[in-house]
């Protein structure tokens, strides 16, 4: 259970942030720029202090105002993957990745090289620098780098931000595969309802600083306060269900004919149909 | 043949030139890099002044510079006794005192190259580098110094050349001694002095400049190498 709740002041912005994620899967902390979500993963990692409130991850307390705890980032065991990669550029990637795992000691590691590189499809990369990759590449060394140090939460702050759509679908299947690879809960934050419904659990919705609501993503997708932003944004509703033979998904109210579907049949899928009316 | 081989005074100074110089780098760099980072990253009062203190040798007329040196580290100066009486350690009238002379007038070249490049490092990277387990210090000596080498290098040649050129501040803390003080310039300022000395300092002259080309060249080459090193 990730039990997060925090508050800072920065100059007239105030962030005001609770909400509890589970142990496993994609909780996406989401809402419009400019709401705070980097301020509070930035301080959920500890490269910033909260003003008050604590800071729970698996039962051990990183962040604690009451009690005067707070863990240095290098001794939270969270991995970060920063939107513009923040690869270092004087090693290559093969330096890039090794460099959290050979901080962590032997005995907690739970990831191995070999895995993480097949996962993420960067064998033919690990002499280059990083000035020589792609952004898609680069996004991929930046997750299997903190991958690497075998972390207790993995944070994403709008890691397809910088990337086009071709280096987008590229990196997407890598982020959705993470959870079950390798049992380890996401915070993965954006502002575009596209990832949300295509890769998160949870959802916990920003605005202003403040966490507005969190919970379970089918049910959040219901309330109106997440309605009110998806209309906003130009989008109609999403709707779950499972593929019942190609080309047709049953959804809970009706079957849908989609003739470009592309799955097995009885795998979940979900639809988002864009709003058209003007 | 004859003309092109040096002589032994031109040898000595030669010599004593590079090995003050040498001491004058040594022993300022890691100070140097300390006050560049001290004054690109923190924020404290009184940095305006420690800022100027640094940088007034870049102001003051070298003899000043010289004269302070003799006062304070002399013999009889206020620290120099103390460095006398508890570690043994003299700069009177010896190379050591010439070497501190080049490092004090050299070192604001030295801390102004290496705080610009610690300036230009992304600080994204050592935030990254902390969340991958990495400590403050562990940060700056595997992420933010190899990102300001190619300053730090540039820092060093400015410094060492500049001591290479170290005259006023020298003779007047150190005077003018063969074989501890007589550097380059001091060689070259004493056969201009005697009667029939200007073949042998325009000699003196022509290996000053050879010297400096040299170290210009010297570095243009390894700042190259090192840049490629970043782009891949």
């Amino acid at each position: 259970m990730l039990d997060i709740q925090l508050a800072r002041r920065q100059g007239r912005f105030q962030v005001n942030a609770a909400f509890q994620a589970r142990n496993t899967g994609i909780t996406a902390l989401f809402g419009p720029s400019g709401a705070g979500k980097t301020s509070v993963i930035n301080m959920v990692a500890g490269l910033s202090r909260p003003d008050g409130g604590h800071i729970v991850v698996h039962d051990r307390v990183l962040f604690d105002s009451d009690h005067g705890i707070n863990l240095p980032p290098e001794k939270r065991s969270i991995g970060y993957i920063f939107q513009d990669g923040r690869l270092f550029p004087h090693l290559t990637v093969r330096g890039n990745l090794t460099y959290g795992m050979k901080l962590t000691p032997r005995s907690q590691r739970f990831i191995g090289i070999d895995q993480v590189v097949g996962l993420l499809g960067i064998e033919h990369l690990l002499d280059r620098r990083p000035a020589r990759l792609s952004g898609g590449e680069k996004q991929r060394v930046g997750i299997g780098r903190a991958l690497l140090t075998s972390p207790r939460l993995l944070l994403m702050d709008e890691p397809l931000a910088s990337l086009d759509l071709a280096r987008k679908s590229e990196v997407i299947p890598f982020i959705g595969k993470l959870p079950a690879a390798f049992s380890i809960p996401i915070i993965y934050v954006t502002h575009s309802v596209d990832e949300v419904l295509q890769l998160a659990d949870d959802i916990v919705l920003m605005n202003y600083g403040k966490s507005v609501i969190a919970g379970n993503m089918p049910e959040v997708i219901q309330r109106p306060e997440f309605q009110d932003v998806l209309q906003a944004r130009g989008f109609f509703d999403g709707v779950d269900g499972r593929s019942a033979g190609l080309p047709l998904l049953q959804g809970p109210a009706a079957c849908l004919k989609l003739p470009l579907m592309n799955c097995v049949t009885g795998e979940p899928a979900r639809v988002r149909i864009r709003d058209r009316r003007e | 043949m004859g003309a092109l081989s040096l002589t032994a005074l031109e040898v000595e100074s030669l010599r004593l030139s590079l090995w003050v110089s040498g001491w004058a780098v040594v022993g300022s760099l890691p100070v140097g890099i300390g006050v560049a980072w001290v004054l690109a990253r923190l924020r404290f009062p009184g940095k305006v002044l420690l800022d100027g203190l640094v940088c007034l040798p870049l102001v003051l007329p070298p003899v000043v510079t010289g004269y302070t040196l003799l006062v304070l580290m002399g013999k009889n100066g206020l620290l120099g006794s103390l460095l006398q009486k508890t570690i043994g350690l003299s700069f009177s009238f010896n190379w050591k005192g010439a070497a501190l002379a080049s490092a004090v007038m050299a070192f604001p070249l030295l801390v102004r190259a290496v705080r610009l490049s610690i300036e230009a490092v992304d600080q994204g990277l050592e935030a990254a580098a902390r969340t991958l387990g990495a400590g403050p210090l562990r940060v700056f000596f595997t992420v933010t110094l190899p990102l300001i080498l190619p300053g730090v290098l540039a820092g060093v040649i400015l410094c060492f050349a500049r001591s290479l050129g170290e005259f006023g501040a020298t003779i007047t803390f150190v005077s003018n001694i063969p074989g501890q003080t007589r550097t380059l310039p001091l060689a070259l300022y004493t056969l201009t002095q005697v009667p029939g000395g200007e073949a042998a300092a325009l000699r003196l002259c022509i290996i000053s400049i050879l010297l400096a080309l040299l170290a210009l060249v010297g570095s243009e080459i390894v700042a190259r190498r090192l840049n490629q090193r970043l782009k891949g």
